[in-house]
């Protein structure tokens, strides 16, 4: 099993949960996170006086999948958040040992 | 007395008190989060002390018999407490006296008020209001005096009664208080700005504006209040009202663009600050001018000093003087801006009937202008800095580098602005609060 952890713009959501719907997908978890990439962020003017803003609102979207599944929903994921502009953000994929399912005890890929 | 003009002239009136509200949040928004209360109160502080000391020795300054007869300053016990003008033969014009002594109280509190901007999130609030009073008794009555006391003629055209010395000896033109209300708050800002120093951290963080919705909401309520401002100065419901309201709007537009325009070419982006700002800017150039000049007149005033303006507020990087909100850069640049381009734009087809440069009238009412402008700056950047280090030596006047750090409104007022969230707070009153559960239980009995 996999986590697949992909930071993306909030306007992006509802295409990425919209792509992962059809790719078969059955759950994920977003939360919202702070961050910057090599671009720093985006600088604001007022009065002429310019303010460099570092952290940038981004959305942190988690999904379990089988490792079958992998390839894709990573694609499925890049292909809905793109824009094609700086701030995008970025996919990993990570190991997982164990998952469990709270209510009925259920392990492994069927707990997913 | 003229009901159409009494009643144009207390509507006015009206509209001038809301400019100091709405100078409140123009300033309230550009401030951090921590310090809008205090910048709020400062206004609303300047209408508590300006309003009383108006009435007790203010109007009789202003505007009572000159002293000497040298247009210098109005004998301030003559009208002392205003008792005086209740009487129905009480009539200034076609108005009556008192109608025009509330006019004029509401530019003294707005000018007042405008200083206030240069000193955010530093000055302890009792020694604002302390300044406050004593730069409009020793700095802005005799001002008004100088520039908005005119001569009383007989019939004949001999002077009965002497009145300032820049309205009538000079003959420079102020309408509305180009030079009393701009230069001399804007040069009042800088004094102060000196005095008091620079916000902790300035200017490697400026202090980001909180809320500029606010600041639009402030610039809407100056430019609506400032059509009573300019149009009521006329003091009567005439063609001169109505030619200074176009003239107001007409060079607030321009102004505006003109801002934008400036920031588009220099920063890439016209910004919602710079909106704002460029409407108060042309509303401060215009100021002086807008009974002398047409509308096209108004339109180039206001677009010169709106590009000038959005210019000129970086002088305080240049120079290392932090006026936070830029009290100097839109006040005393536009106030200077319009009192000298009448000089220029003038024509004798407005009310004021006086020809500039471009107008036939070669260099005559441009050093008129120049004179009045140069003079008044420096009264008033020479008073407001006697008094500022005045107050600063005897009470102190800024707030400890700690306060400043925790924020001015919860150390000054004991007040936040914004409460998010159900943050825990338990009530701590003189009242015990056993003794409340027991009345609360008494009155569920």
């Amino acid at each position: 099993m996999k986590l697949v952890t992909a930071i993306v713009q909030p306007s992006k959501l509802d295409d990425l949960k919209e792509e992962l719907g059809r790719l078969g997908v059955l759950g994920m978890t977003v939360s919202q996170v702070q961050g910057y990439g090599r671009q720093k962020g985006h600088t604001e003017v007022y009065r002429g006086a310019e303010y460099a803003v570092d952290f940038i609102e981004k959305l942190r979207v988690e999904v379990l999948v089988d490792e079958s599944n992998v390839d894709k929903v990573v694609d499925g994921i890049v292909s809905a958040a793109r824009t094609g502009r700086v701030g995008d953000g970025k996919v990993w994929v990570t190991s997982v040992d164990t998952v469990v399912r709270v209510r009925t005890g259920e392990t492994g890929v069927e707990a997913i | 007395m003229n009901s159409g003009d009494t009643a144009w002239v207390l509507v006015s009136a009206a509209l001038v008190l809301l400019m100091t509200p709405g100078l409140a949040f123009f300033y309230g928004g550009m401030v951090r989060s921590r310090g809008v209360l205090n910048m709020l109160m400062m206004s609303i502080g300047s209408i508590g002390v300006v309003g009383v000391l108006w009435a007790l020795i203010g109007y009789s300054t202003a505007f009572g018999s000159d002293v000497g007869g040298l247009g210098l300053l109005g004998n301030p016990a003559e009208f002392f407490g205003l008792g005086q003008l209740l009487g129905k033969d009480q009539l200034s014009g076609t108005v009556p006296t008192l109608a025009f002594v509330g006019f004029q109280a509401m530019f003294a509190i707005v000018t007042v008020a405008l200083i206030s901007g240069a000193i955010a999130d530093r000055a302890r609030f009792g020694p604002w209001l302390l300044f406050a009073g004593l730069w409009a008794v020793v700095v802005y009555f005799p001002v008004a005096h100088w520039v908005f006391a005119f001569d009383t003629k007989d019939d004949a055209g001999n002077v009965t009664a002497v009145g300032g010395w820049i309205a009538n000896r000079l003959a420079a033109i102020d309408f509305a208080g180009g030079t009393a209300v701009h230069i001399n708050a804007g040069a009042a800002a800088l004094a102060l700005a000196l005095v008091l120093g620079k916000r902790k951290g300035w200017p490697k963080d400026p202090g980001k504006p909180h809320n500029l919705p606010f600041v639009v909401l402030g610039a809407g309520l100056l430019w609506f209040g400032w059509f009573g401002f300019n149009a009521g100065s006329a003091l009567a419901a005439n063609t001169t009202a109505a030619v200074t309201l176009v003239n107001t709007l007409v060079a607030t537009s321009a102004a505006m663009l003109g801002w934008l325009l400036v920031e588009r070419i220099r920063d890439g982006h016209a910004t919602t600050l710079g909106a704002a700002s460029g409407i108060v800017a042309g509303l401060v150039a215009i100021t002086p001018a807008c009974s002398s000049v047409s509308p096209l007149g108004a339109i180039a005033i206001g677009a010169i000093t709106g590009a000038v303006c959005a210019l000129a507020v970086s002088l305080k990087y240049k120079f290392g003087y932090d006026d936070s909100l830029d009290v100097v850069g839109v006040h005393l640049v536009g106030g200077v801006m319009g009192t000298l381009l009448i000089g220029l734009f003038a024509s004798s087809a407005a009310p004021a009937g006086v020809d500039g440069l471009f107008y036939g009238g070669g260099l005559d009412q441009l050093w008129r202008q120049a004179v009045g402008a140069g003079a008044v700056l420096v009264y008033s950047f020479v008073l407001s800095l006697v008094l500022a280090l005045l107050v600063k030596a005897v009470v102190g006047f800024r707030v400890s580098a700690e306060d400043e750090a925790v924020g001015i409104d919860e150390t000054e007022h004991a007040e936040t602005a914004y409460h998010f969230g159900d943050g825990r707070s338990v009530r701590r009153s003189p009242v015990p609060a056993d003794e409340v559960e027991r009345k609360l239980e008494g009155s569920r009995a």
